[in-house]
């Protein structure tokens, strides 16, 4: 039987498992949200705007290991989803997003609601495509989940012209996809893999940097199981948190801008670096002659090969999927008679002690106003560090980042890449979709949240209980740190005047909200709005202004270049 | 260091496109890019010139590689081969112009493919290094016209691009 166009992308979505697609409708996708309407296998989640569904949609896929799905109309709905697209494609996470289009025969004449969509995302996403013929919907789906969830993961687009989700064709979807021009390798080079033991064996100061390519091959085990064997101690990325448990006693916090004293200190001194799934960002090595005014072999896996020796030069290059190459050297550390030598092991741990003991995280414990660590700090007790914890962008993150003891991979979800401000509601959205009944907070800040505060309504029709935590300083906090550190006090555009009254504005989109402005209220409140566990609850926390973000490594500057307390 | 890159690519709609956008979102150089169909017409063949440090290039390379649509990639310059490129000049071919005109196509082994009474038109072949000779040999008030097609590679003997 011949089937339309629109009637096939739903059959797609279905033969992909697909549960939940994030979406917004318009004139060039009408087809297929009539399809919607006809079955009840895909569920729609209608956001407040398209910006909204693609970072639902992401948060849904880094909370679940899934494919995320979004669906924009064409235009302006494909311009909006952009910020979205662009901010999976910086953090590689797999997403199909299908936008509509107009009609073929309209194509480049100018109109109503036409851009060139595959051109405007071109740049921020793994590949995208355009169809132009109805007997290419099915291939092309196929094909775009196949290339968003392989290899180093991505965004993939596919553009519909209206026209072709009206003409029908017979349905066939593809068994597989097989691509002579991509075939992502998984396992390492046998030979690099050996040099590498080899490497690891005779470190005398060696240090595990790990970072989001441990989440997305879903490979902590392998790497809680490696750091463990070798008694090594392990720095996370942004991205990478909760890759290997933050509560471990080998676990030396995050690294870079904002990392921890001995987590810098230990990447700059360091004799054997291992780096897994990372890609020596400027915000994570700082200025990189910096970084090699000291001297250490590099060992670098990664599935990328573009990724390596990128921004730093490295010794060891080892091509592969994260977790198989962890398996492959886990194998070979654990049938070798040879050892680390301990003894200097436990110099460099009794270094790392000092490094520590510097405290580098301390804040007034005792002040009189609400210090934004301490917010998070109580956070992490009340969830029992089982919270899943988006955020938005700026010091708050930091903060969430800093504080929140992650434990388990997929907990933390946040913007590392693109740093888009608007992020945290819709991803905590999409997290909350696809783990009812978990505990989601969104970090966030006064400023962050405006950016995409009309989701508040999406909240309430789906009925999220989401717990939104807004460090309200009444500044954007980390461009204000900055003018304060480095532009003279000057604090130019960064005071947030004529706030809302988020208090009433949660309850105008029919949540609860609530303001908390003694230190003494925050842990009670907390407790509170995490009782109420089938409502939206947004949390108004008035924290202390002046109150920055340490350690910091300022830009240009190397690792142990770090402003400190 | 100059390099001239040659790939294969699959032949579809927007896959130039991503290698253009590749460079300038990266901030490469391009110094010529040429394409077309091979003899196999799924398949384009794109020879690129570029410079850039050894990083450089070896990102260029890795960075091509990621495209989807690009099957294969090889940097010309790590052995021996041969480039070659095509220009037509059309320069002023009156009285005064007419002889030595012709003389100097002789030499760079032009071919006149059009006349008429006031310009000849000539075919060239070379490398890129002669045809700019050729260019900086004759009288630059002569010159009317020129077009390129940029630079095309191939490697010697053995050394072949296939999938």
């Amino acid at each position: 039987m011949e089937l339309t166009g629109a009637e096939i992308v739903l059959r797609c979505l279905q033969e992909e498992g697909v549960e939940h697609v994030f979406g917004y409708p318009g004139g060039a996708v009408l087809f297929i949200y009539d399809e919607f309407f006809k079955q009840d296998k895909v569920k729609h989640i209608l956001t407040r705007h398209e910006q909204g569904a693609v970072h639902a949609a992401d948060g849904y896929s880094r909370s679940t290991k899934k494919v995320g799905v979004a669906l924009v109309t064409s235009g302006p709905g494909a311009t909006n989803a952009v910020t979205g697209i662009a901010t999976a494609y910086m953090d590689s996470i797999p997403m199909v997003i299908i936008s509509g289009q107009v009609p073929t025969p309209a194509i480049g004449q100018d109109a109503f609601q036409e851009v060139d969509t595959v051109g405007i995302t071109r740049p921020c996403v793994k590949h995208n495509f355009l169809v132009k013929d109805v007997k290419d919907i099915a291939p092309t789906i196929k094909m775009a989940f196949y290339l968003a969830s392989t290899g180093r993961p991505g965004p993939v687009l596919v553009d519909i012209p209206k026209d072709i989700t009206q003409h029908k064709t017979e349905f066939v979807y593809p068994e597989s996809v097989s691509l002579r021009s991509y075939n992502p390798v998984t396992k390492g080079h046998p030979g690099q893999i050996r040099r590498a033991i080899q490497l690891i064996l005779e470190a005398k100061r060696p240090m595990v940097y790990a970072g989001g390519g441990v989440t997305l091959s879903n490979a902590a085990e392998e790497l809680a199981e490696f750091v463990r064997l070798m008694g090594f101690p392990c720095t996370n990325t942004l991205m990478g948190l909760g890759g290997y448990p933050a509560t471990d006693n080998q676990f030396l916090g995050m690294l870079g801008m904002h990392g921890t004293y001995e987590a810098n200190m230990a990447m700059q001194e360091c004799d054997v670096l291992i780096a897994i799934g990372a890609r020596f960002d400027d915000r994570v090595i700082g200025n990189p002659d910096h970084f090699f005014s000291s001297s250490r072999k590099i060992i670098h896996i990664d599935i990328d090969p573009s990724s390596i020796s990128k921004r730093v030069k490295v010794d060891v290059p080892i091509v592969g999927n994260v977790k198989d190459v962890l398996q492959e050297m886990l194998k070979a550390l654990n049938s070798s008679r040879e050892h680390v030598d301990s003894a200097a092991l436990d110099a460099w741990w009794k270094q790392i002690e000092e490094w520590r003991s510097r405290d580098c995280l301390k804040y007034d414990r005792k002040s009189a106003l609400i210090k934004p660590q301490m917010v998070v700090e109580k956070l992490f007790e009340v969830t029992g560090g089982d919270a899943f914890v988006t955020s938005d962008v700026g010091q708050h993150q930091m903060w969430a980042a800093q504080f929140y003891k992650f434990d388990k991979p997929r907990r933390w979800i946040n913007s590392g890449g693109l740093g888009t401000m608007g992020f945290g509601l819709p991803a905590a959205m999409g997290v909350q979709i696809a783990n009812p009944g978990a505990k989601v907070a969104c970090v966030t800040g006064e400023g962050s949240i405006q950016m995409c505060i009309q989701e508040l309504s999406t909240c309430k029709q789906y009925h999220l209980p989401i717990k939104v935590i807004a460090l309200n300083n009444r500044y954007l906090g980390m461009v204000r740190q900055w003018q304060e550190f480095f532009h003279g006090n000057r604090y130019s555009e960064s005071y947030m005047d004529a706030l809302p009254d988020f208090v009433k504005l949660a309850e105008a989109y029919g949540h609860i909200g609530m303001r908390i402005e003694k230190p003494e209220d925050v842990e009670g409140a907390l407790k509170e709005a995490f009782s109420l566990q089938d409502r939206f609850v947004f949390m108004d926390f008035v924290t202390d202004q002046t109150e920055n973000v340490f350690p910091m490594v300022p830009g240009g500057k190397g690792l142990n270049e770090m402003i400190l307390v | 260091m100059r390099h001239i890159i040659s790939l294969l690519m699959e032949n579809e709609a927007g896959a130039l496109s991503r290698v253009s956008g590749l460079f300038s979102a990266r901030g490469y150089n391009i110094e010529s890019l040429s394409v077309a169909p091979t003899e196999d017409p799924s398949l384009s063949r794109m020879t690129i010139v570029t410079s850039g440090s050894d990083d450089v290039i070896e990102q260029i390379i890795k960075q091509l590689n990621k495209l989807i649509e690009v099957i294969k990639v090889i940097d010309l310059n790590d052995g021996e081969h041969i480039e070659r490129e095509m220009m037509l000049v059309k320069v002023k071919a009156g009285e005064a112009e007419r002889e030595e005109a012709k003389r100097m196509a002789d030499i760079f082994r032009g071919r006149i493919i059009d006349v008429s009474d006031q310009s000849y038109t000539i075919e060239l072949t070379g490398t890129v290094a002669k045809l700019d000779a050729f260019l900086a040999a004759i009288d630059r008030n002569w010159i009317l016209e020129t077009v390129r097609t940029g630079a095309s590679g191939i490697g010697r003997g053995d050394r072949m691009l296939r999938i």
